[in-house]
């Protein structure tokens, strides 16, 4: 039992829209999903290995990595001191010998104090003397789960401004476990975004094998329509496609792009949905201010200008420290409503 | 335990060309031909060279600044180096790093330092941790200063190292000064080492400016990391004879300070020895810089033939494929 589990009230079951459910798929939580692939990748590659606290024997203070240390012993899941500093350098270190670790933040929030170990140093050893850095950093991120200011961090932007790493943050659970593993098989340090709140809340086709790959830096049309573009990623897609459903219902067509991964934004697929509706939702749970809704506005400010039928819109968590009360964390958190008053102002421009 | 010949007169040279090489930099900066910052090592040349020396060959250091003599006793030819200073391709970052920044290069067991000190220590954790996990017998020693031993990732990976007894060898350089920062405004402790006790791992107190004793503190470090037994953090007591870099006239260090530790040069404290046991004369001396100058005029030939970075090249290599 983890302290989140009773919170998740609901269970989402996700059908993916335009996919042939595959013969070989199975039906997993998001949490489930993140748990095959790392199995999956430890099956499959000997030099991958699983760092973290509390990841072996505890099997993670959310259970994602619950049973690997029994499968794959403490040589390949290392339970660590509460070091995320040096926990970064030595991952750092490890891959410079062959080893292509999987780090655990038990929360996204805690990154910070690993912060120098990723911009400074993996983020630049490439460029300074070509010696590249395979290793992943799993950051579950993000509320909606009442667990105040320093467990709810949406913080992907300091990421994305830094050259030389790569950011994702799937949102269904086929891509939470495909762009684990191509995550994991990239030369490059990857933070992946995990959303907790889907953790548990949301289950969905997953496929096996090397069928259910999903390349970084490639979004996803989770919804096709005429009028209006929602961009989004994590949690927030969910609360885009209700708003979506909303809107159909009201007789207008949207579209909704999900990102998936965030650096390298897909530059390709959001300026052709902006090119095709004309007008642009943008919308994350982070906050506002230099937010990666910023730069997609800018993009389509910069590349599609003339296309553009009404002013780039965006929603987001406003620029405070995520709170805890729940009618502070729910008016901090942009949901379903939200979206929908922000996409009926935009319709009507 | 007496040194054998061979080891002290290759010591020698290596030192000599450490120190040749530190003041040819220092003389291409007053031509303008490194540009920016430039990091002046003087006084350091025995323990950087030492605690080289004491690696095997399959083993992997992370010096910084001060340990140029590290770098070349690796392998790390002047001419890269140069070429490194003078922002060339033939440089070991291409001229994407500056200075002795980022001469990393994997095939010599060098990692590439950056300013945040004392990554080394982290990062080296990290590669000492391969090692054991793959039950391979080689050592990761890391290199960092009375600056660094402020930081919080020194306890950190200290920590790490010694509870996953690690075959890692640390070498705090303690050169009494961090930038201008005195070392009474940077702990309330004498010695640094005396901290290994709190992360049970022996702490080793050596004489920095004494080749032997370096030489020695680090090869029996060594010896009990590849064997298996753990970390050991080795403090070597020296000074920087220069300012934090090449602009800085280190006012704040008291003359007499200075005057003193001139007195234990690690170069003449060598050569004293050498002399001492009758393998250096002045004819030898003599010739062995006329070596070294005419090894360090063609590794600067080499340097400055080599082309600037092309500007349309500037986002290259930013990511690995």
């Amino acid at each position: 039992m983890t302290w989140d589990a009773n919170l998740h009230v609901g269970v989402t079951t996700l059908a993916e829209p335009g996919a042939a459910p595959a013969s070989a798929t199975r039906e997993l939580s998001y949490l489930e999903a993140i748990r095959d692939a790392l199995r999956y990748e430890l099956r499959r590659d000997p030099s991958v290995l699983l760092m973290g606290e509390d990841i072996g024997v505890y099997g993670g203070a959310f259970k994602v990595t619950q049973g690997l240390i029994e499968e794959f012993g403490e040589q390949r899941v290392i339970d660590t001191p509460m070091a995320e500093l040096a926990m970064l350098y030595a991952a750092i270190g490890m891959s410079f010998q062959g080893f292509r670790p999987v780090v655990e933040m038990q929360f996204a929030d805690f990154i910070s104090t690993g912060f120098d170990a990723i911009v400074q140093f993996a983020a630049t050893n490439h460029y300074r003397w070509g010696q590249p850095v395979p290793i992943t950093i799993r950051a579950p991120g993000a509320g909606g789960l009442r667990a105040g200011p320093f467990h709810s961090q949406c913080n992907e932007a300091w990421f994305v401004h830094t050259p030389g790493l790569k950011v994702v943050a799937p949102a269904t659970p086929a891509d939470a476990r495909g762009l684990l593993l191509s995550a994991i098989r990239d030369p490059n340090p990857v933070i992946y975004y995990e959303t907790k709140y889907l953790y548990r809340s949301l289950k969905g086709p997953v496929p096996e094998g090397e069928a259910g790959l999903v390349p970084i830096g490639r979004a996803a049309l989770r919804r096709e329509g005429e009028e209006l573009s929602i961009i989004t990623y994590g949690a927030m897609l969910h609360e885009a496609l209700n708003a979506a459903a909303g809107l159909e219902q009201a007789g207008h067509s949207v579209e909704v792009l999900d990102l998936r991964t965030l650096k390298p934004l897909d530059e390709q697929a959001i300026l052709a949905t902006a090119r095709k509706t004309g007008k642009v939702l943008i919308v994350h749970e982070a906050n506002r201010t230099c937010g990666v809704g910023g730069e997609v506005a800018a993009l389509i400010a910069e590349h599609a200008f003339a296309y553009l039928d009404g002013p780039i819109t965006r929603v987001a968590g406003p620029d405070t420290p995520v709170p805890y009360s729940p009618p502070l964390e729910d008016a901090h958190r942009p949901r379903a409503e939200t979206i929908l008053a922000a996409a009926r102002q935009l319709l009507a421009y | 335990m007496e040194l054998p010949a061979e080891l002290l007169t290759r010591a020698h040279y290596w030192m000599r060309l450490t120190r040749a090489l530190d003041e040819r930099g220092t003389f291409l900066h007053k031509q303008s031909k490194i540009v920016g910052g430039y990091f002046s090592q003087i006084g350091h040349e025995a323990l950087s060279v030492a605690a080289g020396m004491a690696l095997g060959p399959d083993d992997v250091a992370a010096p910084m600044h001060r340990d140029l003599g590290t770098y070349l006793v690796r392998g790390l030819h002047p001419q890269r180096i140069l070429a490194q200073f003078l922002g060339r391709v033939g440089g070991v970052s291409r001229g994407r790093d500056a200075n002795l920044h980022g001469m990393g290069d994997l095939s010599l067991g060098l990692i590439g330092f950056i300013s945040h000190l004392p990554a080394s220590t982290g990062v080296i954790a990290g590669v000492a941790h391969a090692f054991k996990l793959k039950a391979e017998p080689r050592v990761a020693m890391a290199f960092f200063g009375d600056g660094g031993a402020s930081q919080g990732l020194a306890h950190e990976a200290l920590n790490w190292a010694s509870v996953f007894q690690l075959p890692m060898v640390v070498i705090c350089e303690n050169n009494q000064y961090a930038y201008s920062t005195p070392l009474a405004r940077q702990m309330h402790i004498e010695h640094i080492a005396d901290r290994a006790a709190a992360y049970g791992m022996p702490g080793v107190i050596v004489d920095g400016n004494d080749f032997c004793a370096v030489y020695q503190a680090a090869s029996e470090a060594v010896a009990r990391a590849r064997a298996g037994a753990g970390p050991t953090l080795i403090e070597c007591k020296t000074m920087r004879m220069r300012g934090h870099a090449i602009h800085d006239n280190m006012a704040y260090v008291p003359p007499e300070l200075l005057a003193s530790w001139a007195q234990r040069d690690p170069i003449a404290r060598m050569e004293a020895l050498l002399r001492d046991r009758g393998l250096l004369d002045d004819a030898a001396l003599t010739a062995l810089l006329a070596q070294i100058e005419a090894e360090l005029d063609a590794a600067q030939a080499a340097a400055e033939a080599s082309p600037y970075p092309d500007g349309a090249t500037v986002t290259e290599g930013v990511y690995a494929v």
